[in-house]
């Protein structure tokens, strides 16, 4: 088994989101919630993180910071969208300036919908990441075995 | 030396991530319970760090890996002195030697974040390096020597007679376990401005190292902070110093950050106004040696 | 006592002989030779004398007097030489023509004098001054050959610089030829000649670029010598004239012990203030900064300062058990805790390498007035660490401020990367300053436990300890920061830069393997030569005998972190993990990697970072002013404890 289970540590990034769902996420993290009693922590920094939660409908300003977060996460990482804005653009879908869905610039793995997302939901979707983030890591090392073999 | 001492170097060696670990367990819970959270499982530092060998790691620079090694290697031999019950001082050096190195990690990644922490971590050596100083030096004069063999076998009453150098050691170990007000070089809540500093630019094994480091780090501690008490046996110092230590995890959550500045006074304050004027009363108290 | 002869003989022949070489080239080959010459002789002298008990030489009643012939008319020379240059004096500077005859007119007073002491031994050698020699010809000879190359490039780039070479490599063999006389003189007389030689020699290497500053500078170390020479000049005039003990031989004042002997030691402990730039009189060890980087190194490192605390170190066992002694402690410590502060505020590597110095030689005084056998023993391991670790670093950064065209510890950063060697080696030299197992953590690890024992009066020992205890944590911060920048990569490709030219090599590449080597066997050192030193003058009964010798236990853990200092390296070199690279973080507004970020309204703007210098927590200024009243008012205690 793999230890990535038991402790995902998460960054959270708000790509151009109204921060409703961005509220709902750090609720996770209140008493009432308390995702650390999963291991869950928010780390705020993509080298220590393996889950990347992103809220919000993108635009060209924050594309260039979602990618290099993403690319300053160490392998295995799983993205999470969040919130109806991060699926499709949700209300702001229309707007000139938004590109409309996290996917249109990263591979997502997991959808949450909602506007805003429940916290359940969230952590819902979390746990889910936790099944994909697993295989990676089993992949990853079968990749590592293979470039030493 | 004796046979006694060598295994528990040794054992320290081999057990003291497990106790560091579980220390750090325990300190998540409590934090948790006071914050009315359940907060994680006891073995949560463990899963961790093992998740965090599992990871790829990212360097900046290749040579910061290196760093950590020295980082590591004299925390492991500051402690291994410590249990061999050799010299206070020593000890006190190697893990000095070993908070420098970790500074020389972050300071070769050269990001912002990573600097303002290791030039923050070294402010808070310069400012609790003077104390611990005195806490040897206190135990030197109570005892003779600085040995750790001869602290523990020193007189029962050796805590009232350095009762300020208590008083300071314990103000200092809340820098030295990086507990609010004094979290500036990296704090524990990573979504703040500081990001993560020290150890912001670390990832991977890279961190899990870190981690390992601290973990033996918190044992050094609690190893000092017992020693303040050995002389009642293990069945009562034991208890009270681990009592002592999870104390700061109250001081931890009650307190705001103080800048750096201010720490670095108000340390100075402590070590002169409890250490120093200890150091000096003490011919007065009564020498047992 | 040929090899004694040699040393303070053969480098005035040889500045001669080099002063009159045709061309640059041959000098530079001269220079190497006599190097050579002289660090082989000290070499030889200093295994001759490991182990040894102090040998003292008597010379033939005719050649002595020869000799103090000799001496007497060059001393007069040399005070007229002094006059001479006193012509570019501003009127404020008025004391030093005054403090010269002062000085000359004490002298005269003791020559002449109706009936004076008989010298028997005039010269001698113990393991203590075995081991300075082999620190004067070793490291001293090192900066002598880097200054071939570096005072090349050094008149190239001075415009109005007048080339005085010649002369400047004449002053240079000089002091060292006056440094060998300090440690091997037993004449006090001849000793005060060499004294003053090296004052000579400071003034005007350090004026040696002719600018204002630089002359003003020169003559603010002039001053301050002269000071220290006049304290001097007194104590020869007691020990000639004076009640008590009537004596022109150092051993003798030595054994008198501090009930005879304090009057005259006092005095000469504030000659040996002066010139190891204790406070209140350090300031001219910081205005010796504009001189061309070999003579810092050579003033900070085997020489000048050298003299002071080696004068101090031979006193100590009249300051042993005293209160003088302990006011001579608490200059140091003073002086150590002062300046250790102020090095932070520093950002000029040259300006942290001078306030180090001044802190680690007060370090040493705040051993030599304790004057046990275990601060005596810390006292000397530090003379040894400092003078290697400091030569390398001061010549380090001399040829450091070549290649990057500044010495301000900013623009190092990165040095590592930009230049390994240059980098590793300044890295060893900060090591060895602080870090070093065996360098400045067992002196001070020593001198906590000595001081502890210190029962001149209820809490010196404490306070001792803890002006150690607050000086070492600044310490700490600026070697540590400074590290911090050398070792940081660079945020851009670095653009290939100058190669560092082959005499500054040489130097510094000995000076980095005399580093290790000195660290990695330094109990060989401790056996050779600071032990029967030690032993002789517990023998002799001039200071207690200690058991605190370091436990043998304690020796192997320091080795064992040596040894993990120098296998981490290798076997890091050995089995690189493999790791993928990245830029560093910067809130995910990364533009060209680590080295710019996309700041607001979309600019892209470079990353920089500064250390931190404490500004404004350590005020340089006020504190400085207070530590020098402070620094007067203990000197003033420590005469007046002695008078
Ligand atoms: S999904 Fe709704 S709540 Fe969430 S960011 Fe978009 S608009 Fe706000």
């Amino acid at each position: 088994m793999s230890f990535l289970k038991k402790s995902p540590w998460v960054l959270h990034y708000a790509a151009t989101s109204c921060n409703g769902c961005d509220i709902e996420l750090l609720a996770c993290l209140t008493p009432l919630y308390d995702v650390e009693r999963l291991g869950i922590v928010n780390t705020g920094n993509p080298k220590h993180a393996d889950i990347f939660l992103v809220t919000g409908s993108v635009n060209e300003e924050s594309r260039k910071v979602v990618e290099n977060l993403y690319a300053q996460m160490p392998d295995p990482k799983v993205v999470v969208a969040i919130g109806a804005c991060a699926l499709s653009g949700g209300i702001f879908r229309d707007a000139y300036n938004v590109y409309g869905g996290i996917d249109q610039v990263l591979p997502v793995d997991v959808y949450v919908p909602g506007c805003a997302a429940r916290p359940e939901a969230i952590i819902d979707g979390v746990v889910q990441a936790l099944g994909i983030l697993e295989e990676r890591a089993k992949e990853r090392k079968r990749q590592r075995r293979m470039v030493r073999a | 030396m004796s046979a006694y001492t060598w295994w528990l170097a040794i054992g320290f060696l081999v057990l003291g991530p497990l106790v560091g670990a579980l220390l750090a367990g325990i300190d998540r819970i409590l934090t948790a319970r006071m914050q009315s959270r359940k907060g994680p499982p006891l073995l949560q530092p463990v899963y961790d760090v093992l998740k965090l060998l599992e990871k790829d790691t990212l360097v900046v620079t290749h040579l910061q890996s290196l760093y950590l090694w020295g980082f590591l290697f004299f925390m492991l031999i500051s402690g291994f002195i410590l249990f061999l019950g050799s010299d206070l001082l020593l000890s006190l050096f190697a893990l000095t030697v070993s908070g420098i190195f970790l500074c020389l990690a972050a300071y070769s990644t050269n990001s912002p974040y990573s600097n303002i922490g290791s030039a923050r971590e070294l402010m808070l050596t310069m400012a609790y390096e003077p104390m611990l100083i005195m806490v040897a030096l206190g135990f030197f004069l109570v005892s003779g020597s600085f040995r750790v063999s001869d602290i523990v076998q020193g007189s029962p009453w050796q805590v009232l007679q350095l009762g300020g150098i208590l008083i300071g050691f314990l103000f200092v170990l809340t820098i030295k376990l990086r507990k609010s007000p004094f979290d500036l070089s990296a704090s524990h809540h990573g979504h703040q401005e500081l990001v993560k500093g020290i150890t912001t630019d670390l990832s991977g094994t890279d961190l899990a190292l870190v981690e390992i480091g601290h973990w033996y780090e918190n044992v050094i501690l609690l190893g000092w902070l017992y020693l303040f008490f050995a002389p009642w046996g293990l069945a009562v110092a034991l208890p009270i110093s681990i009592v002592l230590f999870f104390a700061e995890v109250l001081v931890d959550n009650t307190h705001a950050r103080l800048t750096w500045s201010s720490a670095l006074r108000v340390s100075w304050w402590v070590t002169v106004l409890f250490g120093v004027t200890n150091l000096l009363v003490l011919p007065l108290i009564g020498h047992s040696s | 006592m040929f090899p004694i002869i040699f040393l303070m003989g053969f480098p005035l022949v040889a500045g001669l002989a080099i002063a009159a070489a045709p061309d640059a080239e041959t000098r530079g080959r001269w220079v190497r030779l006599s190097v050579a010459l002289i660090a082989l002789v000290s070499v030889l002298l200093a295994l001759s004398s490991m182990g040894e008990a102090p040998r003292f030489f008597a010379l033939g009643e005719g050649t002595q007097h020869g000799f103090d012939l000799a001496i007497t008319a060059a001393s007069l020379a040399l005070a007229l030489v002094l006059l001479y240059f006193c012509r570019r004096i501003r009127p404020r500077e008025w004391y030093i023509p005054v403090l010269i005859l002062l000085q000359t007119g004490l002298m005269l007073a003791v020559e002449f004098a109706a009936e004076h002491p008989e010298v028997e031994h005039a010269l001698y050698v113990d393991s203590f001054s075995a081991l300075m020699a082999l620190i004067i010809g070793g490291v001293g000879g090192l900066i002598c050959i880097h200054a071939i190359r570096y005072m090349q490039d050094y008149q190239a780039h001075a415009e109005g610089i007048s080339d005085r070479r010649p002369a400047f490599f004449f002053m240079l063999f000089l002091f060292l030829g006056a440094m060998f006389g300090i440690v091997f003189a037993n004449h006090l007389l001849w000793l005060f000649f060499f004294w003053e030689v090296t004052t000579l020699c400071s003034f005007w290497l350090i004026s040696y670029s002719g600018t204002e500053e630089a002359v003003r500078n020169g003559f603010r170390a002039l001053g301050l010598n002269l000071v220290g020479g006049v304290a001097f000049a007194g104590a020869l005039v007691w020990l000639t004239m004076g009640p008590g003990l009537h004596t022109w031989e150092l051993d003798r004042l030595v054994d008198a012990g501090s009930t005879l002997a304090l009057i005259p030691a006092v005095l000469i402990a504030v000659a040996g203030l002066a010139k190891s730039a204790q406070l209140p009189f350090s300031s001219w060890l910081l205005g010796a900064m504009v001189a061309p980087t070999p003579i810092s190194a050579l003033l900070h490192s085997s020489t000048m300062v050298k003299a002071g605390v080696f004068l101090l170190v031979k006193l100590a066992p009249v300051f042993h058990g005293t209160f003088a002694g302990f006011s001579l402690s608490l200059i140091g410590g003073v002086t150590f805790l002062v300046t250790s502060l102020i090095a932070v505020n520093q950002r000029n590597a040259k300006l942290v390498l001078a306030y180090s110095t001044i802190a680690n030689l007060g370090l040493i005084v705040m051993c030599a007035g304790i004057g046990t056998t275990a601060t005596l023993w810390a006292a000397i391991l530090l003379i040894l660490f400092h003078a290697v670790a400091k030569a390398l670093l001061f010549l380090g950064v001399g040829t450091t401020e070549h290649l990057i065209g500044s010495r301000d510890i900013e623009d190092m950063e990165g040095l590592v990367y930009r230049h390994p060697t240059m980098a590793a080696m300044l890295l060893v030299g900060v090591l060895g300053m602080f870090l070093a197992p065996f360098g400045m953590l067992l002196s001070k690890y020593t001198c906590f436990q000595a001081f502890l024992t210190v029962d001149v009066m209820p809490g010196a020992g404490v306070l001792l300890a803890a002006i150690l205890a607050f000086g070492s944590a600044p310490t700490l911060f600026f070697w540590s920061k400074w590290m911090g920048k050398l070792v940081a990569v660079p945020r851009s490709a670095p653009s290939p830069e100058p190669k560092i030219p082959r005499d500054e090599w040489i130097a510094l590449v000995s000076l980095t393997v005399v580093t290790y080597v000195a660290c990695a066997l330094f109990p060989l050192a401790d056996l050779a030569f600071v032990q029967p030193y030690t032993q002789a003058l517990v023998d002799s009964g001039l200071i207690p005998a200690s058991a605190d010798r370091i436990p043998w236990e304690t020796i192997v853990l320091m080795s064992v972190m040596l040894a993990g200092l120098f296998t981490l390296p290798l076997a890091f070199w050995l089995r690189r993990p493999q790791y993928a690279e990245v830029s560093g973080y910067l809130s995910g507004a990364n533009v060209s990697g680590g080295a710019s970020f996309r700041g607001a309204m979309g600019l892209e703007r470079q990353v920089e970072s500064r250390s931190y210098y404490l500004q404004s927590f350590i005020h340089e200024v006020p504190l400085m002013r207070y530590a020098l009243i402070g620094s007067a008012l203990l000197v003033i205690l420590m005469l007046g404890a002695g008078l």
